[in-house]
């Protein structure tokens, strides 16, 4: 029935493709390891992936519009290191000899601002020079890294008390705080996508960018707002991270941003832009996800991990491919 | 030396060459000529090699032969100077000319020395005085069209095909070349020479092969040819006219222009529109006619505000002067802009029809803040209707539509925006003529309802089919303008060609 309109059926196939491997991951680790269909082990994996789904978010959104971000890694670890410095020591000004104190919601608050605000500036420098996203992001991403070391001083910002550590550890009505972040996170980002001008410009830019820009639509405003928006969330994530360890690492995030590309090509979404989805982008996150925790719990090197996420991830792209030659 | 016999090349239904047969004797300048669209193009590339799908028979010393791709031909001895230029900008002249077909040492080195001496000589010959080495990229754009001529040079070639060699270069280039040109004729060579240029056809060609919708008219010497007999050759034929209401009167101008100029973009010193002043009134047809390069293209897109910073002038919209520095300005002046490329620039083809009908307009289907579904495919089903796009439904990709159906999405788009002058570039390039009398109709029907309407076309049939009112370009400058009663094909023409020499 499905097959009588092909253009229509093929997002549905795709989507329900990643759920069947999905399924049959969860099934073969669940043969090999009794500990892995446990409540614990349950939420433990949701919790480690939320992080991982707040910033692939941000990704899908970039590569949409037929960009990339390489940042994401290190504004993450900037955005934990600000929070936490923040809240641990507040700001001394030695001049007029002023102190401000932070409180833990003054110290989120000081974080997404950081991410947002070096996410809008690698907008700005890709669409103001019209540098490759590529360049400008990949600048970045050694540029909030040298700043997360300059801020921290290359040591771990710790004991950041139980109110902070909250966000990252808690629970709410049963579920970890950082799964309620996430979800609240892609459903606002399924709505901004299926819903909102913004959305639509993303995969118009994405599609055709010259089209667009016929059409009215304001490239450059559309394409900043997008690298601030993953800025945010690679933000959010640092706090997740930040606040679970009660530790603001000076080298958090380092290669979040493969594991964010992976997550968004496994979960369907064209590299060129135009073509993809959020929720395709989550799965592709709880794949990995699942993916990590299974290897762990069946004693498998970190090393061989790395092997086989790689080829996890070549497998999808190889089988997008061919979805699409089939079109 | 080659002549080809009822060639019949077709493209997805439409057929490019119907029939023809020519030949191109050798120690002989030929001259292609032809409108756009006529197949000069298509042709040239059956006979080097580039379409090898086509029907019909080539002789080339009285054997048929049938070239598979371009080196085919290449090894026969057919080389093509193509009117783009086809160059590496980071390789230097030496490397470009012997792109492919590299000389090697015995080592299997690249044997530099040679091919840098064999490439010094060709420039002498060709008086281009830069040394080998330079970089293709660091040449104007003259000097590269010399270094095309020299790279179907470099072969002895038996017959050489010139697609508009002179677009890009300067007079003193171009009284080299036909130096160049006759040197070949006396070594007994075929020339074919496609130009749009008259004076320059006069000047070179011993012979004149026509072209016309796909078919070949005539050909005969050049000697007793007067410029105006060529011109009734390239256009005579019986077209039909839809419009022509003579002595219709237009309400008043819904845009005015005024001295608009637009700066080349990478010569500061040259203007690709010059001075243009010319007002489209409410209700009327312009048609603006120009050759390939006459600036038809920049003209629409500079009105539309895509060439913010480079183009100057005044342009009023209904009586108030406004100057577009985005598009979005002047769609919500009340400007659309149906561009020539629809496959890049029209339409998002991954995107359905509905979702490209409502782009340039989406406060028409917002509903508090968040785009409504319901609401957009309406929109959609009422243009799908209104024009009858022939779509399984709303859903369906823009990809998967016909060119035809395209065109009627992308018009839907702007129909949906409301505007007061809708601009149209090449309307009905490369859709079948049922499409296309359909998109005449609809043009008509909504210049009747009081829409301006700006149709730029390189096709004459078209402009004269639907104008009101005939703008003709020619090299960046308004070089004639006729109502309805006075246009005719060869008075438009005439206007169009440059003149070079």
């Amino acid at each position: 029935m499905q097959l009588a309109l092909p253009a229509n059926s093929r997002p549905l196939l795709l989507k329900f493709q990643s759920l069947i491997a999905l399924f049959v991951l969860c099934l073969g680790i669940s043969l090999l390891s009794d500990k892995f269909l446990t409540g614990a082990n349950f939420w433990n994996v949701l919790r480690q992936i939320s992080v991982n789904v707040c910033i692939s978010t941000g990704m899908t959104l970039v590569v949409l519009t037929a960009g990339i971000d390489l940042s994401v890694g290190s504004v993450l670890a900037l955005a934990g290191a600000i929070a936490a410095g923040l809240l641990r020591n507040g700001i001394a000004l030695t001049g007029p000899d002023l102190f401000i104190g932070f409180t833990v919601l003054g110290a989120v608050v000081a974080g997404l601002g950081t991410g947002t605000a070096l996410g809008w500036f690698n907008g700005w420098v890709i669409t103001r020079f019209r540098l490759p996203p590529f360049v400008a992001t990949l600048a970045m991403l050694t540029i909030a890294r040298g700043l997360t070391m300059l801020w921290t001083g290359g040591f771990p910002i710790t004991g950041l008390g139980d109110s902070f550590d909250y966000l990252g550890t808690g629970w709410l009505l049963g579920i970890p705080v950082p799964v309620w972040v996430s979800g609240l996170i892609v459903a606002l980002a399924v709505l901004v996508t299926n819903k909102t001008r913004l959305g639509r410009y993303i995969y118009a830019i994405g599609g055709s960018e010259s089209a667009a820009r016929l059409s009215g639509v304001n490239i450059n405003r559309v394409k900043t707002t997008v690298y601030a928006l993953a800025g945010a969330l690679a933000a959010v994530g640092g706090l997740l991270v930040t606040a679970r360890l009660d530790s603001a690492q000076p080298n958090a995030g380092s290669s979040y941003e493969l594991d964010s590309i992976a997550a968004v090509v496994i979960g369907g979404t064209s590299l060129a832009g135009g073509r993809g989805s959020i929720l395709g982008t989550v799965q592709g996150a709880v794949i990995i996800g699942v993916l990590n925790n299974g290897l762990v719990l069946l004693n498998v090197s970190p090393f061989w991990q790395q092997v086989v996420k790689g080829f996890v991830i070549l497998l999808a792209v190889i089988i997008d491919k061919s979805n699409a030659k089939n079109d | 030396m080659l002549v080809a016999e009822n060639i019949t090349k077709r493209f997805a239904g439409v057929t490019a060459l119907d029939k023809v047969c020519l030949e191109f004797p050798a120690g002989q300048v030929t001259a292609v000529i032809g409108e756009n669209g006529a197949g000069k193009s298509t042709l040239m590339k059956i006979l080097s090699g580039v379409y090898a799908d086509y029907e019909g028979q080539i002789y080339f010393r009285g054997q048929p032969v049938r070239f598979a791709s371009i080196r085919d031909a290449q090894a026969c001895g057919i080389a093509i100077i193509h009117q783009e230029l086809n160059l590496v900008p980071y390789l230097s002249i030496a490397e470009n000319l012997f792109l492919g077909r590299e000389l090697t040492t015995d080592w299997g080195l690249l044997d530099q020395k040679q091919m840098r001496r064999k490439t010094q000589e060709l420039l002498t010959r060709l008086k281009l005085d830069v040394p080998p080495d330079t970089l293709v990229g660091e040449l104007k754009v003259g000097q590269q069209q010399v270094v095309e001529i020299a790279k179907a040079l470099l072969e002895e070639s038996e017959v050489i095909i010139m697609d508009e060699p002179t677009s890009a270069i300067s007079e003193s280039e171009v009284a080299v070349l036909f130096g160049l040109i006759r040197d070949l004729r006396r070594e007994g060579k075929a020339v074919v020479y496609i130009s749009h240029k008259l004076d320059e056809l006069f000047t070179i060609a011993d012979r004149y092969v026509v072209l016309r919708d796909g078919h070949s008219i005539e050909s005969g010497p050049m000697a007793g040819m007067t410029p105006d007999d060529i011109i009734r050759k390239m256009v005579g034929r019986d077209i039909t006219i839809i419009r022509q209401q003579a002595g219709k009167t237009c309400g008043e101008p819904v845009v005015t222009v005024r001295d608009l100029c637009l700066r080349h973009p990478t010569r500061p010193n040259e203007n690709q529109l010059k001075n243009l002043s010319f007002s489209v009134g409410r209700g009327e047809i312009v048609g603006l006619f120009g050759l390939m390069g006459a600036g038809r293209t920049e003209l629409l897109e500079t009105l539309f505000g895509l060439h913010h910073g480079r183009a100057s002038g005044r342009v009023w919209v209904e009586g108030k002067e406004t100057f577009f520095t985005a598009p979005i300005g002047a769609i919500k002046a009340g400007l659309g802009l149906v561009p020539e490329d629809r496959k890049r620039d029209g339409l998002v083809l991954g995107l359905d029809v509905q979702t490209n009908i409502s782009l340039a307009d989406l406060g028409n289907v917002e509903k508090t803040g968040l785009l409504n579904r319901v609401k957009e495919a309406l929109l959609a089903r009422k243009y799908i209707t209104d024009l009858r796009i022939k779509t399984p439904s709303e859903k369906q990709e823009a990809r998967n539509l016909s060119g035809g159906n395209q065109q009627k999405i992308v018009l839907g788009k702007w129909l949906a925006t409301n505007p007061r002058l809708l601009m149209l570039d090449e309307p009905t390039r490369g859709i079948d003529i049922n499409a296309k009398n359909e998109i005449y109709k609809l043009m008509l029907q909504l210049a009747d309802a009081g829409m301006g309407i700006l149709v730029a076309s390189s096709e004459l049939p078209e402009i004269l089919a639907v104008s009101d009112r005939v703008l003709v370009l020619s090299e960046g400058r308004l070089t004639a303008e006729f109502s309805a009663a006075e246009a005719t094909e060869n008075a438009i023409l005439k206007a169009a060609i440059p003149s070079t020499i």
